[in-house]
């Protein structure tokens, strides 16, 4: 199957495309989610210092991960619309958006989870929980912004701005840990470096970020899709395509 | 240019300037952001001599000790290089061990005696089996032991 990138850029052509992809990103969610999940909370040993309750960190850390990466992306796209003038681009970064929240949220409070055993506090206002905090108030701002405007255009470019600004607060989180002394602890996993956990507790994690980053795929295109219809709805591709539904049903 | 071009090199241009902006706004207030201060820059008087703030270091092996009402504490927090006692009113944290890091709240009598309000326990980015714990501190043993052993030209 040779990729046309540009055809795919359309959303009248994308749009059959992402459907056709959803179903195998599930499969591979739900896969590597049962997988990653046995092998965190049933083979990996207990922490020597922490006991079970490190197990938090099977979610925590992919979590954590996910919500930098997925407002890299978003804001990729952002930039792209803002250059470009694609009307795909736009399409994804709100897609991302929500997913991007959640994943924040998710980080957030199984953070609180495991910080109240560990550090005897559910929260404190250390440099790595802050910058973090702020980054759940973008991707609010962002979607708020964007639906607070009703040309989808100006919302775009609007919004878009918002998430280019942003953009500086994610190498701050990663690196807040290094360059404050936090509360809490430094990077065990990072480049160049050799990881400081055990072979089992590492292989959990990465599958564990795995599954979450092909849910994000997932979840992403099924909303993108809702999205170019909702947009394109007025267009002859989405009429006739309706028109054929209508005609299977 | 192209204006698809113009506009690429605006927000080029823009994020290097943010990213400039940022990096000099962080410089700036390096030090409010600190979380705590050690015991090093405790005496080099770098931390609020009024009002409260965070102490946090290792605490000193063998320095835990409590009162009979059995919710007083006193320990020394650390840095390896300067030691600070600490006096604690409450319940500890479970990772709360000597040895290991500590970040206290609280304010610096004038005896010098840190008086903590709260007390959170900092653990590392280190996680593995307590088998592979055991066998790296017999092994740390039998290299200090060897060491030892080299030193007094036994070996």
């Amino acid at each position: 199957m040779a990729l046309n990138l540009f055809k795919l850029s359309s959303p009248a052509s994308f749009y059959p495309f992402a459907g056709r992809l959803i179903p195998w990103f599930v499969v591979l969610t739900v896969l590597l989610t049962v997988a990653g999940l046995y092998l965190g909370f049933v083979v990996a040993p207990t922490d020597y210092k922490q006991g079970e309750a490190y197990r938090i960190m099977f979610v925590h850390v992919p979590a954590a991960w996910m919500s930098m990466f997925i407002y890299v992306v978003m804001a990729v796209y952002a930039g792209l619309a803002l250059v470009m003038n694609t009307r795909l681009s736009t399409m994804m970064a709100t897609a991302l958006a929500p997913t991007g929240a959640m994943f924040t949220f998710i980080a957030l409070w199984t953070g609180a989870f495991w910080g109240k055993p560990m550090w005897g506090a559910w929260w404190v206002w250390d440099a790595r929980l802050t910058s973090e905090l702020i980054l759940l108030f973008l991707y609010i701002g962002y979607m708020s912004l964007y639906a607070a405007i009703d040309d989808p255009r100006r919302a775009a470019r609007a919004s878009g701005l918002l998430v280019l600004v942003g953009v500086v607060n994610v190498p701050v989180i990663y690196f807040s840990v290094k360059w404050w002394n936090t509360l809490h602890q430094g990077a065990s996993v990072s480049f160049g470096q050799a990881p400081e956990m055990a072979a089992t507790m590492l292989m959990a994690m990465l599958i564990m970020s795995l599954a979450f980053w092909m849910y994000t795929i997932a979840i992403v295109l099924m909303r993108v899709r809702c999205e170019i219809l909702e947009r394109e709805r007025q267009s002859e591709w989405v009429q006739e395509a309706i028109a054929r539904e209508r005609g299977n049903g | 240019m192209k204006p698809r071009q113009k506009r690429l090199a605006m927000v080029a241009i823009g994020l290097v300037g943010l990213g400039i902006a940022a990096t000099l706004v962080l410089r700036a207030f390096n030090s409010n952001l600190v979380f705590f201060f050690s015991p090093t820059q405790v005496v080099a008087k770098e931390a609020p001599t009024e009002g409260d703030f965070r102490l946090g270091g290792l605490v000193e092996t063998g320095s835990l000790q409590r009162e009979d009402d059995g919710l007083t504490v006193h320990f020394t927090v650390t840095d390896t290089a300067v030691t600070i006692p600490v006096t604690y009113t409450g319940i500890l944290p479970d990772l709360f061990r000597e040895g290991e890091g500590v970040v206290a709240q609280g304010r610096l009598g004038p005896d010098g005696i840190f008086r903590a309000e709260e007390v959170l326990a900092k653990h590392d980015e280190k996680y593995m089996p307590p088998e592979v714990a055991d066998a790296l501190a017999k092994a740390k043993d039998v290299n200090a032991q060897m060491a030892g052993k080299v030193a007094e030209g036994s070996l």
